[in-house]
């Protein structure tokens, strides 16, 4: 993983503050899981975290395992301007990634020029550790059949 | 929301505003001051009969501070939130207020500071832009956006903009007539910061900002006040100006641009700008082909061809054909929008600017007048929980 530490910068980088709704998110990338929420009633997953399933206004629901799958929902490349954490990678890719579980997650997909990024594109998740509670959900490039290819 | 009973109950009555400038340096509570003095002076009310007040919830003149302007009397009082989102929400409270009788003359305003010179602006001595303001740990929702390099509306408003175009092959061309006849319309208006011409290629060598959008996609900074007088339609007969009757209002809450996980999972058609344009038409009776002009929160080009979908002057996925051959310009176009320059060339006064340009189409003293214009409807953000109503010309 340190390789791909050294492709986030960390100085001054603002982080989440995991909270009672969400830290299960939290807790799960650290150990390396991509999980959501899962509503018991209707099986619809969600993100982001909340107590009532927005389909079905269900109370319960668990934690469920993601595949870390997804294709390329919408992206942009940012040239700026941005804050001073993310000056050194201008221009950057933001994507929001479509997962196989049909939740909406926005990232960055590492080691991939901006003019390749194309909607549809698969991508698996990948996990960051940023701080000692911290771990961002990242993503690379993925066969079509969700593997992982060779950094370049 | 049974909306019909709004109709033609009250009336804005007077308009006011600042100069609009890149730099003003002025206070935001200065400059609210002369937007609202101004339009008291127009409507023909002294500030005192003022009794009511809809602001923005981020506005920074509150309150005890309007007691200043308008005097002790002042018992109604309420705020919209979602900033621009909110921008035409303040009109519907206080027509609300009006029609249930807990105000006689309701202000609603907006002053903001944020030229590159002024108190928030880029060199600000208050820590510049309210995006670059942002804590080490991020407790909110900003949490799923900021560690990822996703810090300010313009990089969200491209994501949403990138899929408008993946879906509906919408086209940079048709971001740049948007550009384009927003200058037209600002080259026709004392007021507008923005005076050089604009041609397409212009917007196509303006720098890009966050892809697809350019500089010339995303709305100007400026300093600038705005304020507008809300009065019953009875009162208004007695007044200065001719009324702008609010005939129809609607509210609707929905998706959040700083929350795309949820806004990308919600259908475009169900979320709060299409719901809010529907409940127009059907408590109106009205149909979008009998709109005289049209008045969106153009923050960025790409989202007044979205709302012309949301608000169903044509169907999802045409707003890019729509604009074309400067479709949106006052003269010889498809449906005048904008006719001020809007906040891509007049100001940003967070919408309220668009507002006032509304009024003056009713009636009859824009620079870019539309002919007989005797309907327009005007719409608050449409990546945000939103607001919009239907102006009638007093027949």
């Amino acid at each position: 993983m340190s390789d791909l530490r050294e492709s986030v910068i960390t100085r001054s980088l603002p982080l989440p503050q995991p909270g009672l709704d969400n830290a299960p998110f939290y807790e799960a990338a650290r150990r390396g899981e991509l999980r959501f929420q899962r509503c018991s009633e209707c099986g619809a997953f969600r993100h982001y975290p909340r107590p009532i399933c927005p389909a079905c206004q269900s109370t319960n629901y668990t934690w469920e395992l993601s595949s870390g799958r997804g294709v390329i929902y919408t992206w942009t490349v940012v040239h700026g301007p941005t804050l001073p954490a993310f000056q050194d990678q201008l221009p950057y890719n933001v994507v929001d990634v479509l997962l196989d579980e049909g939740v909406h997650f926005q990232s960055q997909v590492l080691d991939c020029p901006p003019g390749e990024i194309h909607a549809g594109m698969p991508v698996q998740a990948v996990f960051v550790p940023v701080s000692e509670d911290i771990t961002l959900v990242k993503f690379r490039r993925a066969g079509e059949r969700g593997s992982i290819e060779a950094p370049t | 929301m049974s909306s019909h009973r709004l109709r033609d109950q009250a009336a804005i009555v007077g308009i006011g505003q600042t100069p609009y400038s890149k730099g003003l340096g002025r206070s935001e509570f200065d400059m609210a001051v002369e937007a609202i003095l101004t339009a008291c002076a127009d409507a023909g009310i002294a500030p005192r009969e003022i009794d009511g007040v809809v602001r923005y919830d981020m506005e920074t003149t509150d309150e005890e501070q309007l007691l200043s302007v308008v005097g002790p009397g002042l018992r109604y009082q309420a705020s919209t939130s979602w900033g621009g989102g909110g921008s035409v929400s303040v009109l519907v409270h206080a027509a609300l207020a009006i029609a249930m009788g807990m105000a006689n003359h309701v202000l609603v305003f907006r002053s903001r500071a944020r030229g590159k010179k002024s108190v928030f602006g880029k060199d600000s001595k208050l820590g510049g832009r309210y995006w670059e303001r942002i804590a080490d740990r991020l407790p909110d929702l900003t949490q799923w956006h900021i560690p990822h390099g996703l810090v300010s509306a313009f990089q969200e408003m491209a994501m949403i903009t990138r899929r408008h175009m993946i879906e509906y092959g919408t086209t940079e061309e048709q971001f740049a007539e948007v550009a384009v006849a927003m200058r037209r319309h600002a080259l026709r208006n004392p007021n507008a910061v923005m005076r050089a011409p604009m041609t397409i290629a212009d917007h196509h060598s303006s720098r890009m900002i966050a892809e697809p959008l350019r500089l010339f996609d995303c709305n100007i900074e400026t300093d600038g006040a705005c304020a507008l007088i809300v009065s019953s339609r009875e009162r208004a007969r007695d007044l200065r100006q001719p009324p702008a009757l609010i005939h129809a209002g609607a509210l609707s809450a929905g998706s959040h641009h700083m929350r795309l996980a949820t806004l990308f999972a919600r259908d475009r058609d169900d979320d709060s700008a299409a719901r809010a344009g529907r409940q127009l038409w059907e408590s109106s009776g009205l149909r979008p082909s009998e709109i005289d002009a049209f008045f969106c929160y153009d923050f960025f080009t790409s989202f007044v061809i979205i709302a012309l979908e949301d608000y169903g002057f044509c169907k999802r996925g045409e707003g890019g054909p729509f604009v074309e051959d400067q479709g949106l310009y006052f003269e010889g176009g498809r449906l005048a929008t904008n006719t001020n320059g809007g906040q891509l060339s007049e100001a940003f006064i967070h919408g309220m600017n668009n507002n006032l340009e509304a009024v003056r189409q009713i009636r009859g003293t824009s620079t870019s007048q539309v002919p007989d214009c005797e309907l327009v409807l005007l719409a608050g953000a449409n990546t945000d929980p939103t607001g919009a109503v239907i102006l009638r010309r007093e027949a």
